[in-house]
């Protein structure tokens, strides 16, 4: 446990450099979303969604959205770097670290991001009006649960594929279509049955569904259970599967 | 004019630096030409100007008879360049490197090929026609930038310090390739700061420091021009190899005094070391060679190549 | 003059069509597939928010006050968008690396190739694949009845103007970027303009200041063309945003290949 510990502290130095313009993206690009989307879509939406106003009804999708994004933005490029640019998983793997610790460390501060990024956004909510309940606080262990369920599977699968040009296709064909159709912008209900079958295998709906009933302070009902299950289901999976990985690329 | 190169008061500035400052250099057809100098010595500028690629900032310049300023396309459509750097297409395959490359030329898609494969074996990379660059050792690379410069059945091919960072047997094969395009005709320009590289390649060269031109000729004339036949190298066991310096008065023709070692200038080196030995100095190691360009270098500048 | 212009220009041409059969070589298969996302995005964005959020908006009224359903009204505006992401992206991000990462460009002007020659064959080449995506998106508006097949052919050169006019800025913008930072700069700019350009709501319904700046931004002139185009209320304002994006396209093409000039040779 430990030794990730250090890995942890290598990630968080690393991070001094840059919080800058990752806090940029990963919270002034979300925010406009939500000033385009939230209020001026909203603005159009005359009805609001299931008697909510389309601003309060959005923005847990949009936390939820963005904790998956960051989740998988730190999962690709600088995993890739570790591994091929800067090698520094290497360096690490010189260092009586085992596999298990390089990856458990790097994934400690990949959660770490999605916290800071749902807690900076969950604020500017409150700010805007748009959270109605106490609950919203709940907000943050589903954003945590959410990004524990992607950023080690997609670590497992950037640690598999030769080129950077493979990230991008994920990012085109999985990650922009998940965000698209989960429920964030409009209710999974009206997509066609196959779509919203895919949509609820999917971890990012549920991550949806369960920030939409923190904020709007409803009760979700005794099938919150299954989709927390469903998500540590991910989140386990995808360790055992990044642990395979990061062995066969770091134990030569 | 039969130069293929001809340079008079060649001056290149950036801002308030001089890179190049005014030098006069005329290659004529079929040599092979070296720029030997250290690092900053202005020689890779002077390529990039003969290139065409780096406006002169004064003095005259022809290359093939032609104004770099006017008909720069013209001239580099007759030039080969292997610049110090590789820059090969890492998305490309060995072969297609070559072949995009040609196109480049406005040579015809299946003559590309022809003339590709022709070259892939010169450089021994035929077997590597369909890898991917990064996967090559730096000798590879160098030989396939090599391969490209040659693409276009260039005039004159430029090198700039064409085995810099390579382990000694790639540049070997490098040097031997080298040696393979000089005999069939092709001039080569190129700069080092490998005093053997330039021995092993060079008919005749200039020695530049600071932007000048600090002397010419062939190696031969250079090393019996600035230094004498042979040099006694010795290491005394003291961390100031000077005090040494004046006991050592009267031995050959001059003594040099570096960080590390002595150098004796001698005629004899062998007699020269057995001076050494009578009276009664003991350096802990020595050793008798033949003068080399890099003696010559010290002698012009004061200072070693390579520092 | 004429018959010596005319083999310069050939020569230009062809070395240009070098540059471009560069990209062409360097096809590689996860290359199609990133090429094949870049054509999927605009439709993923028309399916989400034209369709699945537009049955939450129902109709939106346009300046003259008529009517047209949500999905109609945001489809040109990602045709637009995506020929300027296309544009911009293969001209900054690929471009950059090209020049800087790879340094291909100082192999290429060892060659006869002039600097001017580069800029436009790699905006012919971002040209080339920016087309082929709004054919493809076209076809998919006739197909969802978007808009009517006539229409569509007229939206056609238009969105490749739009193409070729961010293709320049792109360039300008490439010869002024520092290093790898400033393409967080690039992508936040592109979103902004994506969110704001009049794309997902009329640019009539923001307060009146913030309506003038975005009135003067050229994605808002692109979809202000291909809206009027794709939804047949052509007028005047049309003209002029050709003529606007025509000055884009010029005045780009112009800077980007003076300044990679000077970049590239000093």
């Amino acid at each position: 446990m430990t030794p990730s510990v250090y890995v942890l502290e290598y990630h968080l130095v690393n991070y001094r450099r840059t919080w800058r313009s990752s806090a940029f993206s990963s919270l002034v690009l979300p925010l406009l979303t939500m000033l385009g989307f939230g209020l001026g879509v909203g603005s159009f939406v005359t009805g609001g969604v299931e008697g909510v106003p389309y601003l309060q009804w959005m923005v847990p999708g949009l936390i939820a959205s963005t904790a998956a994004q960051v989740a998988v933005a730190e999962s690709t490029w600088p995993v890739m770097s570790c591994f091929t640019w800067v090698k520094s998983y290497f360096a690490q793997a010189a260092a009586p670290l085992r596999p298990a610790d390089i990856l458990g460390g790097h994934v400690a501060f990949m959660l770490f991001r999605v916290l800071a990024s749902a807690a900076a956004f969950l604020m500017v909510a409150f700010c805007f009006g748009a959270l109605r309940s106490g609950w919203s606080l709940l907000v943050l262990p589903i954003a945590l649960l959410l990004g524990a369920a992607l950023a080690p599977l997609v670590a497992a699968y950037t640690a598999s594929v030769t080129t950077d040009m493979y990230l991008a296709v994920l990012f085109r064909f999985a990650v922009l279509p998940m965000s698209l159709f989960s429920g964030v912008f409009f209710p999974i209900e009206s997509l066609p049955t196959g779509l919203r079958w895919v949509a609820l295998a999917l971890p990012l709906s549920h991550g949806v569904d369960l920030s939409r009933a923190a904020t709007l302070g409803l009760d979700p009902g005794p099938g919150a259970v299954w989709q927390v299950l469903y998500l540590l289901a991910w989140a386990v999976a995808g360790w055992f599967l990044a642990s395979w990985r990061y062995r066969r690329r770091l134990v030569i | 004019m039969n130069s293929l190169i001809h340079a008079r008061g060649l001056v290149k500035r950036f801002g308030d630096f001089t890179a190049v400052d005014g030098i006069d250099v005329d290659v004529r057809a079929g040599e092979a030409f070296g720029f030997l100098g250290p690092n900053g010595a202005g020689k890779s500028s002077t390529m990039r100007m003969i290139g065409c690629v780096s406006p002169p900032s004064g003095g005259e310049l022809r290359i093939l008879g032609m104004d770099p300023r006017r008909d720069g396309p013209a001239i580099r459509a007759r030039l080969g360049v292997c610049p110090q750097l590789d820059n090969l297409d890492p998305e490309l395959t060995v072969l297609e490197n070559l072949v995009t490359y040609a196109r480049f030329f406005g040579i015809p898609r299946r003559a590309a090929r022809e003339r590709a494969a022709e070259l892939l074996d010169f450089v021994q990379l035929g077997e590597r026609a369909g890898s991917k660059v990064d996967p090559l050792s730096g000798g590879m690379k160098r030989r396939l930038t090599i391969a490209r410069a040659m693409i276009n059945q260039p005039d004159l091919v430029l090198l700039d310090e064409p085995t810099t960072g390579l382990d000694p047997q790639a540049r070997h094969l490098v040097w031997e390739r080298l040696f393979r395009l000089k005999q069939q005709g092709v001039t080569l320009v190129l700069t080092t700061h490998y005093m053997d590289e330039a021995e092993q390649l060079c008919d005749r060269l200039v020695v530049m420091d600071g932007g000048r031109i600090v002397a010419e000729g062939s190696p031969r004339e250079l090393i019996e021009a600035h230094s004498t036949r042979e040099v006694v190298e010795l290491r005394f066991p003291t961390d100031d190899q000077g005090t040494y310096a004046g006991k050592l008065e009267g031995i050959g023709e001059r003594v040099e005094v570096l960080p590390d070692r002595v150098l004796l200038y001698v005629g004899d080196g062998d007699g020269a070391l057995t001076e050494v030995h009578r009276r009664s100095l003991s350096p802990s190691s020595s050793l008798v060679r033949r003068s080399s360009l890099e003696d010559v270098f010290l002698r012009l500048t004061g200072r070693t190549l390579v520092d | 003059m004429l018959p010596r212009l005319l083999p310069a220009l050939d020569g230009m041409a062809r070395r240009s069509a070098a540059v471009a059969g560069r990209n062409v070589a360097a096809l590689r298969t996860a290359y199609w597939l990133v090429l094949l996302g870049g054509l999927l995005e605009p439709v993923f964005y028309l399916f989400s928010i034209g369709v699945g959020v537009g049955a939450l908006v129902g109709e939106i009224p346009l300046p003259g006050g008529r009517l047209v359903g949500y999905a109609e009204f945001v489809a040109p505006a990602m045709l637009a968008s995506s020929a300027m992401s296309g544009a911009l992206t293969e001209t900054t991000f690929n471009f950059f690396g090209k020049m800087k990462f790879m340094r291909l460009y100082e192999g290429m002007l060892a060659t006869p190739v002039r600097p001017i020659e580069i800029a436009l064959g790699e905006l012919s080449w971002a040209m080339l694949r920016g087309s082929l995506y709004s054919a493809a998106f076209l076809v998919i508006m006739v197909a969802m009845d978007l808009t009517t097949p006539l229409r569509a052919l007229a939206a056609f050169p238009a969105s490749v103007l739009v193409g070729f006019a961010f293709g320049a800025l792109g360039m300008t913008v490439s010869t002024l970027i520092r290093g790898w930072q400033d393409f967080d700069m690039i992508s936040a700019g592109m979103f902004v303009l994506f969110l704001f350009s009049g794309t997902f709501i009329p640019a009539t319904a923001y307060p009146d200041v913030l309506r003038w700046i975005v009135e003067v931004t050229p994605l808002y002139r692109s979809v202000d063309l291909i809206r009027g185009i794709s939804l047949g209320s052509l007028g005047f304002v049309q003209l002029l945003d050709v003529l606007y994006l025509l000055a884009m396209l010029v005045g780009g093409l112009f800077v980007a290949g003076r300044r990679m000039e000077r970049l590239l040779c000093r």
